[in-house]
């Protein structure tokens, strides 16, 4: 998917993928030359074909999940489908990475069938930025970071 | 003045979205978990009822008591059976690293189905916008399908059985899956109504460059009259690898896995 600024005869750049809400898919894009900044807004049909393909508008900013797209589309899966091996008890030590109470309550609000999943994923951010305690700011700037819509 | 639009490949600038390579991506996945599997075999039909979820399990069952190690992978996502036929464990899918492990079946045989995943008593249902469903669901079931290949730990296998749902779609997507399309175990019953609806299904299927292991003729007996799989071994140059009894015997089972 690339945008032509027609005006200026110049390929626009990528600048941000966002959900809105509604179901909307929204992608920016800006014109490096005159500045103009469009966005593409996609119905939410056209929003769950897109995610139902397994991609990603705007690339993917985490490595794919095993059984992803199942784990988040499936509406009737068992609670105690999957155990995932993140959700294993980590040894104490340097760079253990600690749930807040608040997180902790946020996270058993996520469906049992995609949880441990979503689990992984905040913890491997957390990882990855150093950061010690996982809080609802932290579960937010993940999410809007790395694109997770429904996590 | 008219506007000056180009196509997709003028604008040389990287795609930050990159949408085919990300579909190459999910390929590779799935020939990089397949690259220890010997054979991919299509268990399929055109006709549902005719037992290929039987003789996937009977048969992956047989193969593995003869020393092979089988895996299932149930892509029946609307009607899954596998899981039942083969007294699989119905504990939770363990996901370590980047892969889900199979669960293991009656006589070692690993396998994997949505019937290990879905709330007992629910249908396949998926999360999204109310109308229009009909857009969107085929390609989250080839979605599922695609997890089902690249997600599983397979390991080391002779052979992967792939149990299918009636008719042509899933085959379809198995075949655009795969880098090479699968081997083709046909399954009928022996009624000229089976043999009209397997017949086109085959076809379709050989003309996709799936390669025709045979026929196996399903609930041989007084109930059902025709030559089914007679006729399709004469028209697709196949054989008849079993005809099988409503209650096969072990030694069925056994002398049709001695034939793949």
């Amino acid at each position: 998917m690339k945008f032509l600024c027609v005006e200026c005869d110049e390929q626009m750049s990528f600048e941000e993928r966002a959900l809105p809400g509604d179901g909307t898919l929204a992608a920016a894009f800006r014109c490096p030359r005159c500045g103009r900044a469009v966005a593409l807004l996609t119905n939410p049909m056209e929003t769950q074909l897109v995610s139902s393909l397994g991609v990603k508008i705007g690339g993917r900013t985490v490595p794919e999940q095993p059984l992803e797209t199942i784990r988040g589309a499936v509406a009737t899966g068992r609670a105690d489908a999957f155990a995932d091996g993140s959700e294993h008890p980590e040894p104490d030590g340097q760079g253990r990475v600690r749930w807040s109470p608040e997180a902790e309550d946020r996270l058993t609000r996520v469906p049992g069938f995609v949880r441990g999943m979503v689990k992984r994923v905040y913890l491997d951010y957390a990882r990855e930025h150093g950061i010690a305690v996982i809080t609802p700011a932290v579960m937010d700037t993940a999410r809007t970071e790395l694109g997770l819509e429904g996590m | 003045m008219p506007l000056n639009i180009r196509t997709y490949y003028d604008l040389t600038a990287p795609d930050k979205s990159g949408l085919p390579e990300q579909i190459g991506a999910q390929r590779r996945r799935v020939a990089e978990r397949l690259a220890h599997v010997g054979r991919v075999v299509a268990v399929m039909s055109g006709k549902g009822g005719v037992g290929k979820s039987f003789v996937t399990a009977h048969l992956a069952r047989a193969l593995s008591r003869g020393g092979r190690k089988v895996g299932v992978l149930d892509a029946d996502l609307n009607g899954p059976t596998a899981a039942r036929l083969l007294d699989a464990d119905r504990a939770a899918l363990v996901v370590e690293g980047d892969a889900a492990v199979p669960a293991l079946g009656a006589d070692h045989v690993r396998l994997v189905s949505m019937d290990l995943l879905l709330a007992d008593g629910h249908p396949l249902a998926f999360r999204g916008p109310a109308r229009e469903r009909f857009v969107w669901r085929g390609a989250l079931e080839a979605a599922a399908l695609r997890e089902f290949l690249a997600d599983v730990a397979w390991g080391t296998l002779d052979l992967l059985l792939v149990d299918l749902p009636p008719g042509l779609a899933r085959f379809e997507e198995l075949a655009e899956l795969l880098e090479t399309p699968p081997a083709v175990l046909t399954v009928t019953i022996p009624t000229p109504e089976a043999h009209a609806a397997v017949r086109r299904a085959l076809r379709a299927a050989l003309e996709q460059g799936g390669r025709g292991l045979g026929v196996v003729e399903n609930m041989v007996g007084d109930q059902f009259q025709g030559d089914a799989a007679q006729a399709l071994a004469e028209e697709f140059d196949i054989p008849v690898l079993a005809r099988l009894p409503f209650h096969p015997l072990p030694s069925a089972w056994d002398a049709l896995a001695g034939q793949l």
